[in-house]
């Protein structure tokens, strides 16, 4: 599991790739939340093309940064996510939070 | 000629621990030739199975606790076995009601149950307060060629 954080305009944008589990959500959180506390970016993008597995911590991962967000009016949507993340977060009734686009590339960054 | 193969395998429960026993067992189910849509389905369901031991089965005990792992063939069926002597399940009802969670604040979604569900064939959960849980997936595999 990786995660690279790309910050633009007054968004994040946290893109992960390969395996998301209790184990690897744990460091995920870590990165992104030291992120969320020094920027407050109005939104946080997962960037979910790139993830190979995942099962529920996912979701708790993706809640509780929309927990951080919106306590301070900022909001979280989930781009691209691969076949599997999709499964599960249309399991968990968070269809809404998806978002497609173009993938992201860290050269574009300004 | 045909026969019903079997493996066993026990862990501490490490979180560490969890993308090993959800390969372990999926790498067990590729001898039955599954999709890759079924072979993530098991990932997910063991997945789920195996955190559930390491998270909340020994949240309370001070030594590091063991996950067992069996997995058997009969047919063309996946049966697997994931058991943990820790602190068992009050109301089985209840945890296996979707996002009921004991944990919230450990960002638990309380999905884990419903997950196995919609990724195997059977689920079936039985637990013994203070003594532990054992969680049995059913997962049924169209061989494509019996050997
Ligand atoms: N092996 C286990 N030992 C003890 N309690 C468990 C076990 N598995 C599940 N539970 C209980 O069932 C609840 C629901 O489990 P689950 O659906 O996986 O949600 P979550 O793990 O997100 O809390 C847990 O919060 C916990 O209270
Ligand atoms: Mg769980």
């Amino acid at each position: 599991m990786s995660v690279e954080l790309i910050s633009r305009d007054n968004g994040i944008v946290a893109v992960i790739t390969g395996e998301i589990d209790h184990h690897a959500a744990a460091q995920i959180r870590t990165e992104i939340d030291f992120a969320l506390e020094r920027q407050t970016p109005s939104l946080l993008i997962f960037d979910m093309s790139g993830v190979t597995f995942m099962d529920s911590s996912g979701i708790g991962l993706i809640l509780g940064r929309q927990r951080i967000t919106e306590s301070y009016g900022g909001a979280v949507a989930v781009k691209n996510p691969s076949p599997c993340a999709r499964r599960i977060i249309t399991l968990a009734g968070l269809s809404t939070l998806i978002i497609e686009g173009k993938k992201e590339n860290k050269n574009e960054a300004r | 000629m045909k026969h019903d193969n079997y493996f066993k395998i026990t862990l501490p429960a490490l979180s560490r621990n969890e993308s090993f026993a959800r390969a372990a067992v999926s790498a067990f189910a590729a001898q039955l030739d599954p999709t890759v849509d079924k072979i993530g389905d098991i990932k997910a369901a063991v997945s789920e199975a195996v955190t559930n031991c390491i998270v909340h089965a020994y949240a309370d005990s001070p030594v590091v606790g063991v996950v067992e792992i069996t997995a058997k063939i009969k047919d063309d069926t996946l049966y697997i076995k994931i058991r943990d002597k820790g602190c068992g399940i009050d109301d089985i009802k209840q945890a296996m009601t979707p996002l009921f969670t004991s944990k919230p604040e450990e960002e638990r979604a309380g999905l884990g149950f419903a997950v196995m569900e919609s990724c195997c064939d059977k689920l079936k959960v039985t637990s013994t307060p203070g003594k532990g849980t054992t969680v049995t997936l059913t997962v049924r595999l169209d061989k494509k060629e019996l050997a």
